[in-house]
């Protein structure tokens, strides 16, 4: 499995529980200390306050022992190379990973104080709070009008063909997709360009009126005007959301987010304000990863 | 320098081996299709050839003096005196009128011209215009089948023909006059079986096979589904499952003839219902159908991507909204192509009906479900096996009838599957 990374020095490393593999231009001394985040991971209002979560894949820990606030109306970047669990974490925060058969959610994770993996709690209410957008968009194969009417309807959101027309229009104007879309309301969501799906679908999630958005690397699958355009439309969303946002690029984070936390092997690294984090991260690692010489 | 050279020589020579390689696989692939297609022309040709004459009957058109004194018949409305009435002689005698060369003594022979039904039709024709009587009137009758075959088959070896070599004669000369005539054969499509090949036709099969055929789409179709349903949606992964999934795969490849045995020892035996009956008949095929349904259906519920699942999840659709709403629209092109399969195997299926008793001689063409009916298939396996070769004709027409059913129904499955993706 590790034959590639040899090649390089020659030697063979073995990444181990706890363990960084060693890699070139970093000290090999470097080990993660769980459950030590450094930076500022708690905050005085906080959305979320997650506490020593861990999430297991079957016998597998892919989150370890991770505590964080999310402040209300902040945005909040995940970042991290493949595979460190900040996509799973996200997913924990909405209880996507629900479907999962074999996934597990350990600690205590709270939204407004109540508990979100209570038992007795309705994940279909949950939801509808806590909105998300996917990494590719992912419109239904319907009109661009029943896709953000979808929510409210289920919901039951909106009485009066009147109330939904406006939540619809609403919803496609905060997404800045009004102008390009009102001409073409019954047309099919699928026909649109991946830019347009993409901000479709945030507009499909602000339709619920959520209190958080989630947005699972929004933009990896977008060219870069597109990407600006729904950058923008974050910026403006934090407002009046809460949005928790995972993203590869860096400039992404350190465009949109206010704080920023760095994922790494299941542990959260560090976590801090934004500009602090890409001027002058307090952990190696942090500081390995945002200068390029791994991830 | 050298070894790049010599190393581009290599990959020249194995591309060429490539290319050859692939000219090969393509000639196979052709000889494949060619074989196919050749069996299906093969196939076609041959039912075709022998059936379309099926389609065709042999009438006598005559000019039938009414004489009420020649019938015993003074009141074509008395029901008694219609029962005891000749309609043969009227017949005879206008057939002896067309032939010159005949005398009385030729009487029998001339007969056997004449189709033993021809004087039922007189007899309907005259209960239903009793003004009639005492006039002459020019029918239309169905010659014997033994004219039949010999205006149709003359000359081929494999139909014998049942004709003295005088009638043979005279039914040339009858052809020349214009008195008989071969035309569209109405009476295939107009009645059930007959033991007279004439008079055998294919619509007391046809309903049959229809009202099984509904019977095994309205029970089969929404069974299938939901369980497919619940399997893929909502069933917890566990040993049990996984044990019932082998055995819908199992019940799959079970022999047809297996749930014919299983119809009998339970719909006929055990709850004694009636036998040859289409709704035993589409029960037995339901059980049969169903695999088909539950497996292509999981299919196409598969086939949806997690994307649009996770979409509905994410905002907040419960599981039965995520299904109801997003999953199956998308699904049903897949299910009713899967289901419409289903039936056309279904429509074709002999063997299990054969074991509750559809296979029994029905004249009538069945009015319900609980009427005693046999199915198109049937029907051919019947008249194939039969000893008069007029059925054999009538045999192939009725696989041609069955192959139009089942083109049908798959040309109907495939716009049904472009219809429905289309709007996605």
């Amino acid at each position: 499995m590790n034959t590639l990374n040899t090649t390089v020095t020659g030697e063979v490393q073995m990444p181990e529980e706890n363990a960084v593999p060693v890699q070139e231009g970093r000290p090999a001394e470097t080990v993660i200390e769980e459950g030590k985040t450094v930076g500022r991971p708690f905050a005085d209002d906080a959305k979320f306050k997650l506490r020593n979560v861990e999430v297991f894949y079957g016998q597998e820990r892919a989150i370890k022992n991770i505590s964080l606030d999310v402040a209300r109306n902040e945005v909040i970047a995940f970042i991290g190379p493949s595979g460190c669990g900040k996509s799973t974490f996200l997913r924990c925060l909405n209880r996507m990973n629900d479907s999962i058969d074999i996934c597990r959610v350990k600690g205590s994770l709270r939204l407004d104080d109540q508990d979100i993996y209570d038992p007795k709690r309705d994940v279909v209410e949950l939801r509808a709070r806590v909105g998300m957008v996917f990494q590719k968009p992912n419109p239904f194969p319907k009109s661009i009008y029943d896709n953000v009417a979808y929510g409210p309807r289920i919901h039951g959101l909106a009485n009066r063909k009147a109330d939904l027309d406006e939540i619809v229009e609403n919803s496609l104007r905060k997404a800045g997709l009004w102008n390009e879309a009102k001409d073409r309301l019954d047309a099919t969501a699928t026909g649109m360009s991946g830019g347009q799906q993409q901000r479709l679908c945030i507009a499909r999630a602000i339709a619920v009126s959520p209190e958080v958005v989630l947005m699972d690397e929004p933009c990896s699958a977008l060219d870069p005007i597109a990407t600006a355009k729904v950058e923008e439309l974050i910026a403006e969303l934090s407002e009046s959301y809460t949005i928790v946002i995972v993203t590869h690029s860096m400039q992404q984070a350190a465009r949109v987010s206010h704080r920023t936390a760095y994922f790494h092997l299941g542990h959260l690294v560090e976590v801090n304000e934004t500009n602090k984090v890409f001027t002058s991260p307090e952990h190696e690692l942090t500081e390995s990863y945002i200068t390029g010489r791994f991830g | 320098m050298t070894d790049q050279r010599s190393q581009a020589e290599l990959v020249r020579q194995s591309l060429k081996r490539r290319y050859r390689k692939e000219r090969r696989f393509r000639a196979y692939g052709i000889t494949a299709i060619a074989i196919a297609l050749a069996a299906l022309v093969i196939l076609f040709a041959d039912i075709i050839g022998k059936g379309s004459t099926g389609f065709l009957k042999t009438t006598l058109t005559l000019n039938v003096q009414l004489d009420g004194q020649m019938m015993y018949l003074d009141d074509a409305t008395d029901e008694r005196q219609l029962k005891m009435a000749d309609f043969v002689e009227p017949l005879i005698q206008a057939l002896i009128r067309e032939i010159p060369s005949v005398t009385e003594s030729d009487r029998s022979a001339v007969r056997g011209l004449i189709n033993p039904y021809a004087s039922v039709t007189l007899r309907d024709a005259l209960k239903a215009n009793p003004e009639w009587l005492n006039t002459t009137r020019t029918m239309t009758f169905l010659a014997h089948s033994n004219v039949d075959v010999y205006v149709k088959h003359a000359g081929n070896e494999a139909y014998s023909i049942k004709l003295s070599e005088q009638q043979r004669s005279w039914v040339d000369q009858l052809q020349e006059k214009g008195v008989i005539e071969t035309s569209f054969n109405d009476v295939f499509f107009q009645n059930g079986d007959s033991r007279d090949p004439s008079k055998a036709g294919i619509l007391g099969a046809v309903v049959g096979s229809l009202l099984t055929m509904f019977v095994t789409l309205i029970l089969s179709f929404p069974i299938g589904v939901a369980a497919a349903i619940y399997l893929e949606e909502f069933a917890p992964h566990n040993k049990l499952t996984d044990f019932i999934e082998v055995n819908i795969n199992n019940l799959a490849a079970v022999p047809s003839i297996i749930f014919g045995l299983l119809g009998l020892a339970v719909f006929i035996n055990l709850f004694g219902m009636p036998r040859s009956v289409p709704v035993v008949g589409g029960l037995v095929l339901t059980l049969m159908t169903l695999p088909t349904i539950i497996i292509s259906s999981r299919a196409a519920i598969k086939s949806v991507p997690p994307s649009i699942r996770e979409a509905a999840e994410g905002i907040g659709a419960s599981k039965m909204q995520v299904v109801l709403h997003h999953v199956l629209p998308l699904a049903m092109p897949g299910m009713l192509t899967g289901s419409i399969i289903g039936m056309a195997q279904a429509l074709g299926e002999t063997a299990p009906l054969l074991l509750i008793g559809m296979v029994a001689f029905i004249v009538d063409v069945p009015d319900g479900f609980f009427d005693s009916a046999t199915v198109l298939p049937v029907q051919v396996f019947l008249w194939s096996g039969s000893p008069e070769l007029a059925f054999i004709e009538r045999a192939s027409a009725a696989i041609m009838v069955l192959l139009a059913f089942l083109m049908s129904m798959n040309a109907l499955a495939i716009w049904m599957r472009k219809r429905l993706e289309r709007r996605w």
